[in-house]
């Protein structure tokens, strides 16, 4: 069944008419030609396809593009500004955090996800201290809290101290 | 993935009007379990009423010292929620041993008690299952079943299903006697959680006591003083991001050395979180030692039915019992 929407993505809205069963993930990269997210399994698996939707990290591979609404879609893409990369971007450079790039987007916009949940303070399965006020981003946590993400590559080593570098310019390290 | 119509309601009776004309629609929370289960052909609704936006998305306190959990918290923020974490450490546990970041984002309260089992037969629409096909047989009952029940399945005949349920969240729930509020088509009622998951009996593919068209508004979790040292354990074969092979919520009241009050349920072992009310008999008013914890595991265990491949559950679950006990009784 055809639907009309308006899906606000990077900072641009964009109308378009999808059947009822398109993902967030196929409108990005099938319609809208964002190919920044990836897919890899389809099934909340892999992570490769993970935006941020209204400033949160969600699976866009099992959103449906009708339950959007008006929240604010931001891909890896756009989460660069006036063609300046994301200081996460720039980090996953540095520390060499990516092999063939494949599951980078969705990396980055998890981390920035990761960033954000430690300044609300937010725990994880790791942290030990439930009533602690804030949130310290050691490796483990980091870790942990990146787990939705899997890198065929296996860069992981590169991907932590690629996140550690900014959350420790963010004071959340 | 088969068409399906999309619907939006005004309010929650609405929404349960609207799904109460339509035998084959259901309700979308998150979309993190349904949405999975559409694309592989398992679940196959003609409409969809959104919901996610519907029902509340607050934690409110009650006036006893409770809580009220909107049906659509995400389960990321119902972890984070200071009263949980400080009240009820369980179930903040329980939920961050669930899934990822990005699943519990999206995850709803409702939607996460309604996930169906991970049993990979029911997820393969190629292979025999009872609670996909009722009447077309048990594939995991002579197949692979390292992953399922030990406690109170049906071994065999129409209703034969060792499935398990796959809820961290809802084991901590039911240790802490949680309350869920239904909406229905005749109006609202109450239902405790330890009613609300159905063993397989003889119809393995009703999961739920729940009725068509009855829509979550809301879970009520009581007070439990006690609950402010408890604590959620889960195995599991890796280290994140996997279900549980066994898991044990347990909340205990120690006085003197001796167990005053305990609750404790296990997840992985059965059709529904199991709740142990053989184990907390036995450890009432008993000392808290490791030697009562380790007879009251026994005496929950001894009605296990461990099958061919799943037989180092009986272990494993004894051995987390003791072990979640004593930590929280220290
Ligand atoms: C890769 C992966 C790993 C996971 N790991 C874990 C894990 O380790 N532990 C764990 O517990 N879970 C795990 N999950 C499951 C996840 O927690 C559930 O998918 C999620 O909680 C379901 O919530 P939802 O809001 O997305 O539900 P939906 O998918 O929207 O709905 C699920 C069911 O509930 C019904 N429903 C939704 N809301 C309501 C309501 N208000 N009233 C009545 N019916 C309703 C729907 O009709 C549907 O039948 C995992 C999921 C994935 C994809
Ligand atoms: S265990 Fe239950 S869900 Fe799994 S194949 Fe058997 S009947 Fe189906
Ligand atoms: S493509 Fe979405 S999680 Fe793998
Ligand atoms: S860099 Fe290749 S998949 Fe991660």
């Amino acid at each position: 069944m055809d639907t009309e929407i308006t899906l606000r993505v990077d900072g641009a809205a964009r109308s378009l008419t999808v059947d009822t069963r398109t993902t967030l993930l196929d409108a990005l990269r099938e319609r809208l030609r964002n190919t920044s997210p990836k897919k890899g399994c389809d099934h909340g698996q892999c992570g490769a396809c993970t935006v941020l939707l209204d400033g949160r990290r969600v699976n866009s591979c099992l959103v449906l593009a009708v339950t959007v609404g008006d929240a604010e879609v931001i891909t890896s893409d756009g989460l660069a500004t006036d063609d300046r990369p994301h200081p996460l971007h720039d980090s996953f450079v540095e520390h060499d955090g990516f092999q063939c790039g494949y599951c980078t987007p969705g990396q980055v916009c998890s981390a920035a996800g990761v960033l954000a949940e430690a300044r609300a303070g937010w725990p994880s399965h790791v942290t030990e201290d439930l009533t602690a006020e804030g949130v310290t981003l050691t490796d483990a946590e980091i870790r942990e809290r990146m787990s939705g993400n899997l890198c065929r590559c296996a860069a992981y080593a590169n991907i932590v101290p690629a996140v550690a570098a900014v959350a420790e310019k963010e004071g959340v390290r | 993935m088969r068409e399906f119509r999309y619907e939006r309601a005004d309010d929650p009776a609405a929404a349960v009007a609207l799904l109460a004309a339509e035998p084959s629609g259901a309700f979308l929370g998150g979309g993190t379990n349904l949405v999975d289960l559409m694309k592989l052909g398992v679940a196959t609704p003609d409409v969809l009423v959104d919901v996610r936006t519907l029902t509340s998305a607050e934690v409110t306190d009650l006036p006893d010292g409770g809580l009220r959990i909107g049906a659509a918290v995400p389960n990321a923020d119902l972890a984070a929620d200071r009263r949980v974490r400080e009240r009820f450490p369980v179930l903040a546990q329980a939920l961050l041993a669930g899934a990822s970041g990005q699943l519990r984002n999206r995850a709803t309260t409702g939607g996460n008690l309604l996930q169906r089992t991970r049993c990979t037969y029911f997820t393969d629409v190629t292979r025999p299952c009872n609670k996909r096909e009722p009447g077309s047989g048990c594939g995991a009952l002579e197949g692979v079943h390292r992953n399922h029940a030990i406690l109170g399945q049906t071994l065999d005949g129409p209703g034969a299903c060792i499935a398990t349920h796959p809820s961290d969240m809802a084991v901590a729930l039911v240790a802490l006697d949680a309350v869920v509020q239904v909406l229905g088509p005749e109006g609202e009622r109450a239902v405790p959680i330890a009613e609300l998951h159905r063993l397989p009996g003889d119809d393995p593919s009703r999961d739920t006591t729940l009725r068509h068209g009855e829509l979550i508004s809301a879970i009520e979790l009581p007070p439990l003083p006690f609950a402010a040292r408890s604590r959620y354990r889960k195995a599991r074969d890796r280290a994140s991001f996997a279900f549980a092979l066994v898991s044990v919520a347990a909340a205990v009241d120690v006085a003197d050395g001796v167990v005053r009050d305990v609750r404790l349920a296990l997840g992985g072992v059965a059709h529904r979180p199991w709740r142990a009310t053989t184990a907390e008999e036995a450890l009432r008013g008993r000392p808290a030692t490791e030697e009562s914890f380790a007879a009251a595991a026994d005496a929950e265990l001894a009605a296990a039915t461990p099958l061919r491949d799943n037989g180092f559950k009986v272990p494993l679950a004894r051995n987390l019992v003791v072990r979640t006990l004593l930590e929280v009784a220290r």
